[in-house]
């Protein structure tokens, strides 16, 4: 077979051995013994022999490692050990243990097989192992543990007939034969008889682990620096959790041994010995289940071996997967609409502490110089911010730290090959962040702009991506080190590179809440705006010079909103399509026809310019460039402020008000509705209820019921929203889809109608009844969670008390779907982490093995797909043969029926092939 | 054959290419048979396979497999006969 070859690795893994440390081997690599459970004398230097021996390691500085002399961060720190007094289980070995010793005799202490029965097993292990070219296969694995579990299944032992005793454990570290306790030193007897030759079936290789170094007569030690002591500020020594369990180990240790040799009673020496095997199991592991953690004198548990490795916080995790890093800063977020969305503002105090390494080449020598001169502070005239330097770093690595004092010096000495680390300037391009990172969009890179406060700034179109708001969010900052990965950086991770999303084919930054109210106003229907008012608007988005107005109204000129808006679009841009407005019924303004970069009707809203729905903002970005679609939010969304600005806009409670006529007719819709359910119960408890099919009777009722309630919720708010006008700025939110759902109006001025836990009405609470308000058995609608009234008239105790029911299970539900998508995802990306689509389409992994043979199996980039299409043919249709084309007189309804049946036709053709094709299959 | 799964909805066609056929395919996606997605003897499908050439199939042979795709229409995979 054909070897991959290695693209610059120069050396790859080919199998990793596991094996066991044997006590000789312990003592071989201990720099010390250690004796005695103290760690400082009176002066507060180690003792010899104690826990802090200077043989392992130093963390002091000042003083010299005993084994090889090195200082602080020279010496790596050196392992010791304790000669324990009796020998003790490790609980980490404790499975195999306990199917080692099931597995043998209890006589002979040989393995459970026959010789045929051992060799077949070992044949079987070559084969597997002989596939796996080089290192052992997952069958393997199977073999091993099958032949374990046959030589368990044996009575009586083939090789010296001894009858065989049942071996139960107790948790976690007790062995019991037929019941009598079995002792750590009976255990490892039974398990140094165990032939070599016998290890191998149950695929232990003897070479680097025998059985019984499973069984610890001497425990390893740690190096100090593994466990360093912190000193307070008081001046007390505080000590590593590690050494406190190593303390606890050597006490025990000691009086086990003084008590064993002065002859104590048996009872006593095992007391001890039991207290020592405690000590050690939870210096291993301290969340072993079935013994109690041991505890710090404070209470908190301690943290061990396992849990310094285990989890998140664990090193794994926590140090190895995931680092903390330098050249980065996190405060909080705040808006900022008048820069653009490629850009995040910083502060000075945060541009101050950051920096881009600049190396000192000939040609930017003397500006460099410059830059150091000013030193760390430098600012103009009027104190305006200057980047300075922090440190410069010489060619041999070390870092000169640059003060007002040192400044002009150490610029003197700045030469080729230096490295100045420049602090941050508007155009350097850093990245952003914000947890949690869920997709390719949460870290995007940013322009700089260096401004005043103390929060960092960003474009509000942005925020959908991240996110994020305003209410205390927080994010992260990093600066980028290399020329490469700041080319990277533009190329692949500027925010306008993420407008379209790969997660659905469209865009997903655009504009958003206020964004959207204020293009809508500019441009419903005649909005117009007097000279003073277009010039402002205009510089909003920095265009010099007027259009020619094109509205006259009192002998006064005037600028219509949509002649305005057409003003940043495209000039050659040309699409039909259905505004948010118009997602019902066909009023003015409802459909939007631009023509050659002009609006002929329809209005700006959601579905033109908003994050995820913005047909133009799609459009411009797929056909214009990412440039071209960047300026064209940054610009909609300028005026849109600007618009907003200048007309005022605001909501509150009263844009709820309706008339007494409309509440009246209110009241009577769903006095009737109730009234009509109080009679399907009636209807039910007589008997007369008509049975739906595939439903119990109750079931019915449920349904009917739901029905009957939910109509009169509707027709409620269909009747409030009758009286809201057009012009109610809740009205233009919603229906402009800038905030809120119509639903949610009908629910504040109408009524907010049936409850539901569980998807039913509701039913808990108390026997037979919701709330001891209602009689027993009371079916009818105020008894099982209607709500009659509206957020603005107030809802009455057993209303808001079902509200809060159906309230409380929304918010269960989201807590319970983030933590379990969260694990899931994590799950994911450790599986798909690091494939990656190459050259020829194909997916692959790390050993260029192929997952897929074409990515997506279509091959298609679904950030450049249309909504997940390959293609739009809707777009190549008009594009080739015109707008009439697809369009009659209305457009957009009769585009999509027009293409409809052609899209059709074409189904019935790939099925055709299809069919064939499975036809095959069945052969 | 208790059940021929061949006959299942579900099931994609496979077809056995000829070592011929099989070399084809590898050097035009440029890759050896180490880095082919595997199929195990055992499976029904490598089993039915058998049936219908009448003779047991080697490790190393190459299956074309044949299925119907969401996104693509009609998708074509390769998998390398491995011993199970």
């Amino acid at each position: 077979m054909m070897p991959t070859p290695l693209h610059g690795v120069s050396k790859r893994i080919q199998a990793l051995r596991f094996g066991l440390l044997s006590p000789d081997e312990i003592r071989r690599m201990s720099a010390t013994k250690i004796i005695t459970a103290d760690t400082y004398d009176d002066d507060g230097f180690p003792i010899d022999m104690g826990l802090m021996d200077l043989h392992m390691g130093v963390i002091e500085p000042g003083l010299r490692c005993k084994t090889c002399g090195g200082r602080v961060d020279d010496c790596p720190g050196h392992f010791g050990h304790i000669d324990l007094a009796m020998p003790v289980i490790h609980v980490g070995y404790i499975k195999e243990i306990k199917t080692l010793l099931q597995s043998t005799c209890r006589a002979c202490g040989r393995l459970l097989l026959s010789r045929e029965e051992k060799q077949e097993y070992l044949d079987e292990m070559r084969k597997s192992d002989a596939l796996a070219a080089g290192g052992e296969s997952p069958r393997t694995m199977e073999i091993t543990k099958q032949a374990a579990r046959d030589a368990m299944k044996r009575q009586v032992c083939p090789h010296c007939k001894a009858d065989q005793m049942k071996i139960t454990l107790d948790k976690p570290t007790t062995f019991r034969e037929d019941g009598h306790k079995l002792t750590p030193k009976e255990v490892r007897e039974r398990l140094e008889r165990m032939p070599d030759e016998d290890l191998r079936p149950l695929g232990i290789n003897p070479d680097v682990a025998r059985p019984e170094w499973m069984i610890l007569t001497v425990l390893s030690v740690p190096p100090v620096t593994v466990r360093p002591s912190i000193t307070l500020e008081s001046g007390d020594r505080s000590e590593d959790d590690l050494t406190h369990k190593l303390v606890d180990v050597l006490r025990i240790n000691q009086r086990l041994r003084e008590n064993r040799d002065a002859g104590a009673p048996q009872l006593i020496v095992e007391d001890l010995w039991e207290l020592l095997q405690y000590h050690v199991t939870t210096y291993y592991d301290n969340q072993t289940s079935g013994i109690p953690p041991a505890r710090h004198r404070s209470g908190r548990p301690l943290k061990t071996l396992v849990q310094r490795l285990k989890g998140k916080e664990g090193r794994f995790r926590s140090n190895l997967s995931g680092k903390r890093v330098n050249f980065s800063a996190r405060t909080v977020i705040s808006p900022d609409p008048l820069i653009s969305i490629n850009e995040v503002g910083i502060p000075y105090q945060a541009a101050r502490e950051l920096t881009v390494p600049v190396h000192v080449q000939a040609y930017n020598q003397e500006i460099v110089k410059e830059w150091v001169i000013r030193g760390p502070k430098p600012t103009g005239e009027n104190g305006e911010y200057i980047p300075g330097v922090n440190y410069i770093i010489r060619p041999d690595g070390r870092r000169i730290r640059v003060t007002d004092k040192n400044a002009e010096t150490v610029a003197d000495a700045v030469e080729l090959g230096y490295v100045v680390e420049r602090q941050l300037v508007d155009g350097d391009i850093v990245l952003f962040n914000r947890q949690p990172s869920l997709h390719r969009m949460s870290i995007m890179a940013h322009q700089v702009r260096v401004m005043a406060g103390k929060t960092f700034r960003l474009n509000l179109a942005v925020c959908p991506p991240y996110n994020a708001d305003f209410d205390g969010d927080e994010m992260n900052l990093h600066v980028l080190q290399s020329e490469e990965a700041r080319a990277e950086a533009k190329i692949l991770m500027k925010v306008q590179e993420h407008i379209l999303s790969p997660r659905f084919g469209g865009p997903v930054i655009g504009a958003i809440h206020d964004h959207i109210t204020g293009a809508f106003l500019m441009t419903y229907k005649d909005a117009r705006f007097t000279r003073d008012e277009t010039s402002y608007l205009l510089s909003m988005v920095g265009r010099a010079g007027l259009p020619k107005p094109d509205m006259k109204a009192d002998g006064q000129s005037y600028w219509s909103g949509k002649l305005l808006f057409s003003t940043i679009l495209p000039e050659d841009l040309t699409v039909t399509f259905r505004a948010s407005i118009g997602s019902r019924g066909d009023e003015e303004d409802a459909v939007v026809r631009i023509e050659k970069g002009k609006i002929r009707e329809g209005v700006m809203d959601e579905n033109a310019i908003g994050a995820f729905k913005g047909k133009l903002v799609d459009r411009i970005a797929r056909d214009y460039g990412t440039e071209r679609a960047r300026q064209f939010i940054d610009d909609a969304t300028r005026f849109a402020i600007a618009t907003i600005m200048l007309r005022g806009f605001t909501t509150g409670i009263d844009d709820e008000d309706i008339p007494q006529e409309a509440k009246d007719e209110i009241a009577e819709v769903l006095e009737r509705a109730m009234e009509e359910v109080a009679g399907l119960v009636e209807a039910y408890k007589g008997g007369e209820l008509e049975q739906m099919p595939g439903r119990s009777l109750e079931e019915t009722l449920e349904v009917e019921a739901m029905k009957k309630l939910g109509r009169s919720r509707d027709d409620a708010g269909e009747i409030a929203s009758r009286h809201l006008g057009v012009e109610n700025s809740a009205v233009i939110m919603a229906r402009s889809g800038a905030r809120g759902s119509m639903l949610n109006l009908s629910q504040m001025a109408g009524s907010i109608g049936q409850q539901a836990v569980r998807g039913e009405r509701i039913s808990r609470g108390y026997w037979k009844r919701t709330l001891p308000h209602f009689q027993p058995e009371d079916l009818g609608a105020e008894a099982k969670g209607f709500v009659r009234s509206s957020y603005k008239s107030g809802l009455n105790p057993t209303e808001y008390f079902f509200h809060s029911m159906g309230g409380r299970e929304g918010l269960v539900d989201t807590a319970v779907r983030t933590s379990r998508s969260g694990y899931m995802q994590r799950r994911l990306i450790n599986v798909l982490e690091d494939l990656k689509v190459m050259e020829d389409r194909t997916v692959r992994n790390t050993a260029k093995t192929i997952i897929q043979f074409r990515f997506g199996e279509d091959g298609v980039d679904p950030m450049r797909s249309i909504g997940g299409e390959a293609v739009d043919l809707d777009d190549i249709l008009t594009g080739v043969l015109g707008p009439e084309a697809l369009s009659g007189a209305q457009g957009a309804g009769h585009a999509v029926a027009g293409y409809g049946a052609q899209e059709k036709d074409m189904v019935v053709e790939l099925e055709d092939d299809s069919a064939a094709l499975s036809d095959d299959a069945e052969d | 054959m208790a059940f021929n799964v061949m006959e299942h909805d579900m099931v994609p066609e496979h077809h056995l290419l000829s070592e011929k056929e099989a070399d084809g395919v590898l050097a035009e996606l440029r890759v050896g048979r180490e880095q082919l997605p595997k199929i195990k003897s055992g499976d029904p499908a490598i089993r039915f396979l058998e049936e219908v050439v009448g003779e047991p199939i080697a490790e190393g042979r190459v299956i074309k497999v044949v299925r119907l795709s969401a996104t693509a229409g009609v998708f074509v995979a390769y998998r390398v006969v491995v011993e199970r």
